[in-house]
């Protein structure tokens, strides 16, 4: 069926072609014989004048994508709701930009195809022999000089206050762990610190790799769901354990790339709880959109007799936005911005990697000698690189300082 | 300079004398730069159609992620493809491959290889290129290439999979992806051979520019089409061997052990050896090639669209110097932006302003560059040839890809439309599309140069209308996607329900994607069968100041019967006071009290 509709719209494609081209020819109406028979494969003046109206049109025609563009896709509660402090300068250069942009847009395409239209071939007629004009490019390599130097001064600071921090400031530390296809969260805990960690070390429930030579790990609290508290900020430290993936928090408008071997790191001040981003008229438009479509999904297969889709709720997403295999395209965690009092709350019930781990180990008695031995090898061979990485963490720590 | 001229003179001579060519040495294996040209120009097709193809796939793909097409399993296999559904790695095979064939094959080989090799010397008044061997060498190494890439499409784990920045560790570790098997490691070869081949057409190109300029071509009479070739020629140079010691480094990688690009890997249950490297490093290294590549790209089309506008505008060229100098001036900092690419990438943030302004700096050159090309259109006589829309098409999409710019490279933005739908849109109009309307509007308007005939123009303007239309169609509505933070190279949408309203986008896409492609075919046809049986051209059909039109439309060795052309004045007096006829080629004397290069 779809290979007849295939055909079916190539046949009509190909005899729209044929018919255009007779319009083409009939357009041009024979005239004397011509010098070269190369001519009659140059534009004539009725070329001009059809295709100069076409231009014309053609004007009109990205006009009308442009407006059908913005009204249909153009409500964007991401340019405009950022559930983030820094999020609001963002969108407030983003605007700005977008209204640059679709001036200069508008205006120049309309000089382009206007030009073109009204400076269409005559036969006989000369253009003006106009080749240069200092005054006229001095003041169009000015104009931009200016409006970019505005718009990079204004990116700059953004950027500054986004990607430092003071050290002083009383911050959460939260690691954000990708591996194919998923993300780990570990809290600092009570300590606030993250205990040192290499994949060398990953066993079992420690998933993240955390060194449990390291004091600080033992209170360290792995979760698979990442809740955040309101108006706090949190300093992402952001790992991998096998190829690039990249954190994105569209809603909060973060974004890093989770590197192996290396630590990034993005701070941000949540500013919106989710129950309270549900609650807005904007993002409940949306969902109502989302579900209507859903369930008409749904009917449809549930007439091929598979499972329907479940209705969607809004909730904030992390997501992978770097190439990182197969699954890429469904790499995802969800975030959860809560008051103080339900995030404490949340995390008093998670147990710590110190209890975990135990655990395990008294469930897992006795262990076989031969594992032990490997592990404490790749102990060994380890803790060289261990002191590399918090020297390097150490040099980052100084950067951001500065 | 003269010396090389005497020579290259006599050597034309000498050609002249005998003509006992075989099949072989004329055709295949030739060393005349006009017949080069058709072999790049070709090739470039044949490349453009397979990626062309492979994009309409994966649009089909990501608009209905659950259907199946029997079109997938025909095309792809049913290893790649069973009963009809794409298989998700594929999908980022497809996504990989679509990208560096259309870059690297297409665009710059394609592009400013046929045109380097057929308007360089045919522009400048040279009899041929500095060393035809080597021209000869570099086409059949790029011929090489492009086999051992296609060949890397059956391979049984399936093509390079990760992306056309191919970023380790995803392409260093076969586990990591299949693709990252045998496929990257012919994906690497083919890169080494292309590397190599672009390197002797570029030094090539360099060389014959400086030395083989007739009498009189100075270079402030050059055209625009040759400076932007020539400048192309120098960006090649000076970045493609920072891509070769990259993709050197992650071979070693890959086969030899070492750890260049590569730390602390867990992968499938066991810790790899990798240890002490990075993939930033990599980034770097790549988009050190990877940004200059693009203005590779764009700068032929740049030169192309200049000559063809001004020629079929009837008008000289708006601000020749101004042109030349922003040429510089964006080869220039097409140099020292590449961080703009990895603001997230994990690098300090302090590069990250420093990259910023140095990126919002380009914007200056190109906006005089459009600024001048619309005002070349102005009060002009307008030719309304296949060649000129495609030209005045390139300057519309380059400003409307070029505008979003602003946002991409400004750091504090592109943290939110990083990898997002709307970067593809952005780079697809700014330099694929563009470029690819470029390299159309060289094709319509030097066809007749290259194979002696004409195009048909009617179905010149059904591709170029239709064309236009769609490329629109499919860029513009992408930008929206990205701004509702739809991540690219996602086989499907359907894992995050947040995108389900982006359904209907998607669709309509796509169904302007393949419509785009099929009309392709109207080209295909027109332009495989305008080489037998197109209307003969005339000498000089667009009536062109260059000297590529004094030459004979039958091609011979050595390019001009007899002496070489002198030159007396720049490119571009079309419509000069004081003429009959309103162009004035290059090589009429002036007159007495003629100012020469616009001045009137």
């Amino acid at each position: 069926m779809t290979s007849l509709l295939i055909i079916g719209v190539v046949v009509l494609l190909g005899i729209a072609i044929w018919q255009l081209t007779k319009i083409f020819h009939l357009t041009q109406t024979i005239k004397q014989k011509p010098a070269h028979e190369s001519e009659s494969e140059i534009a004539s003046e009725r070329d001009n004048n059809v295709n100069g109206y076409l231009l014309f049109g053609f004007l009109g025609f990205i006009y009308a994508l442009m407006i059908y563009s913005c009204a249909k896709w153009g409500y964007m509660p991401l340019m405009s709701d950022a559930a983030s402090e820094h999020g609001k300068d963002v969108d407030n250069l983003m605007w700005i930009s977008m209204i640059l942009i679709f001036t200069v847009q508008i205006i120049t395409q309309f000089l382009l195809h206007y030009f073109s239209f009204k400076a269409r071939g005559i036969k006989g007629r000369k253009a003006t022999f106009y080749a240069d004009n200092d005054k006229l490019e001095m003041i169009w390599t000015i104009i931009p000089v200016i409006v970019l130097s505005g718009l990079i001064l204004y990116g700059l600071f953004a950027w500054n206050n986004i990607m430092y921090y003071d050290q002083d400031e009383e911050v959460m530390y939260v690691e954000v762990y990708a591996k194919q296809f998923g993300w780990d969260v570990r809290y600092s805990g009570e300590d606030n610190t993250l205990g040192k960690a290499n994949v060398r070390f990953i066993q079992g429930v420690n998933a993240t790799g955390a060194d449990m030579s390291d004091p600080n790990s033992h209170d360290d609290i792995l979760a698979s769901e990442l809740h955040l508290p309101l108006g706090k900020k949190v300093v992402f430290k952001i790992r991998s354990q096998d190829v690039l993936h990249s954190a994105y928090f569209p809603h909060f408008r973060a974004q890093m790339n989770a590197v192996p071997g290396m630590v990034t790191q993005f701070a941000m001040v949540p500013s919106i709880t989710t129950s309270e981003m549900r609650q807005l008229p904007e993002t409940i438009k949306k969902v109502d959109k989302i579900n209507k479509l859903r369930s008409q999904r749904s009917q449809e297969l549930i007439a091929k007799g598979e499972e329907a889709l479940t209705p969607y709720e809004f909730d904030y997403i992390l997501l992978c936005n770097k190439i990182c295999g197969r699954s890429h395209y469904n790499m995802q965690m969800k975030v959860i911005v809560e008051s103080e009092q339900d995030f404490k709350k949340w995390l008093g019930e998670q147990k710590t990697l110190g209890q975990r781990i135990a655990e395990e180990q008294a469930g897992n008695e006795p262990q076989p000698a031969v594992e032990e031995e490997a592990v404490n090898q790749e102990e060994e061979a380890v803790s060289e690189d261990n002191t590399a990485e918090s020297e390097e963490e150490a040099i980052e720590i100084e950067n951001i300082r500065g | 300079m003269s010396a090389a001229l005497e020579h290259n003179l006599e050597h034309g001579h000498e050609h002249d004398h005998h003509h006992n060519q075989t099949f072989i040495t004329k055709y295949i294996f030739s060393t005349d730069h006009k017949m080069i040209a058709k072999q790049f120009l070709i090739t470039g097709i044949i490349m453009g159609i397979i990626g062309v193809t492979m994009s309409v796939l994966f649009r089909m793909q990501i608009a209905w992620p659950e259907e199946s097409f029997k079109i997938f399993s025909w095309l792809l296999g049913d290893d790649f493809a069973p009963g009809g559904v794409m298989r998700n790695d594929i999908y980022l095979a497809l996504v990989t491959m679509h990208g560096t064939i259309m870059v690297f094959f297409v665009l710059t080989a394609g592009l400013s290889g046929t045109f380097s090799n057929l308007l360089i010397p045919l522009q400048i008044g040279a009899r041929d290129m500095a060393s035809g061997f080597m021209n000869m060498l570099s086409f059949w190494i790029f011929a090489l290439s492009c086999i051992v890439m296609l060949s890397s499409l059956f391979v049984e784990s399936g093509p390079a999979s990760a992306g056309w920045t191919i970023y380790p560790p995803l392409s260093a570790v076969e586990q990591a992806i299949p693709g990252s098997g045998t496929g990257m490691t012919l994906w690497l070869i083919s890169m080494a051979l292309f590397i190599a081949q672009s390197l002797m057409g570029s030094l090539n190109y360099i060389v014959t520019v400086i030395n083989l300029r007739t009498e009189g071509m100075s270079m402030t009479r050059l055209p625009l089409t040759v400076w932007a070739l020539f400048i192309t020629a120098i960006v090649g140079v000076v970045s493609f061997p920072v891509l070769l010691s990259a993709a050197l480094l992650l071979i070693m990688d890959r086969s030899f052990g070492t750890s260049f690009f590569l730390s602390d890997i867990y992968l499938a249950g066991e810790v790899l050896h990798y240890q002490g490297g990075s993939p930033v490093l990599f980034e770097h290294l790549f988009w050190f090639l990877g940004h200059p590549e693009v203005y590779l790209v764009i700068l032929p089309a740049m030169g192309i669209a200049s000559e063809v506008i001004a020629c079929n505008a009837r008008k000289p060229i708006f601000g020749y110097r101004a042109m030349i100098v922003s040429l510089l001036a964006i080869a220039f900092l097409s140099t020292i932006v590449w961080g703009h690419h990895m603001f997230v990438s994990g690098m300090n943030p302090f590069l990250g302003s420093v990259f910023t302004f140095t990126t919002l700096l380009i914007a200056i050159p190109s906006a005089v560059k459009a600024f001048n090309y619309i005002t070349t259109l102005w009060k002009g006589n307008i030719q309304m040839n296949p060649g000129m829309l495609f030209s005045i098409a390139f300057v519309s999409t380059f400003i409307s890809g070029g505008l979003t710019g602003i946002i991409l490279g400004d750091s504090t933005l592109d943290i939110q439309v990083h990898d997002t739908y709307f970067i593809i849109a952005h780079f697809h109009l700014v330099m694929g599309v563009s470029a690819i309307y470029g390299m159309f509007s060289g094709i319509y308007h030097w066809f007749p140069k290259m194979f002696g005939r004409m195009m048909n123009k009617n179905l010149g303007y059904i591709h170029f209308w239709i064309t236009a239309i769609c490329a629109y169609g499919v860029f513009f509505p992408m930008h929206f996607l990205g701004l509702a933070g739809l991540p690219r190279r996602y086989y499907s949408n359907s894992a995050f329900p947040m995108f389900d309203d982006m359904v209907d986008v998607n669709i309509l896409i796509t169904i302007f994607a393949i419509v785009g492609a099929l009309i392709q075919i109207v080209f295909l046809y027109n332009f495989f069968s305008s080489i037998f049986y197109g209307k003969r051209a005339s000498q000089n059909p667009w009536k062109g100041n260059t000297l590529e039109w004094t030459t004979p439309v039958e091609h011979i060795h050595g390019n001009w019967p007899g002496d070489l052309p002198v030159v007396y004045r720049w490119a571009y007096d079309y419509s000069k006071p004081g003429y009959e006829e309103d162009y004035v080629p290059q090589n009429v004397p002036l007159r007495e009290g003629e100012k020469d290069g616009g001045a009137h």
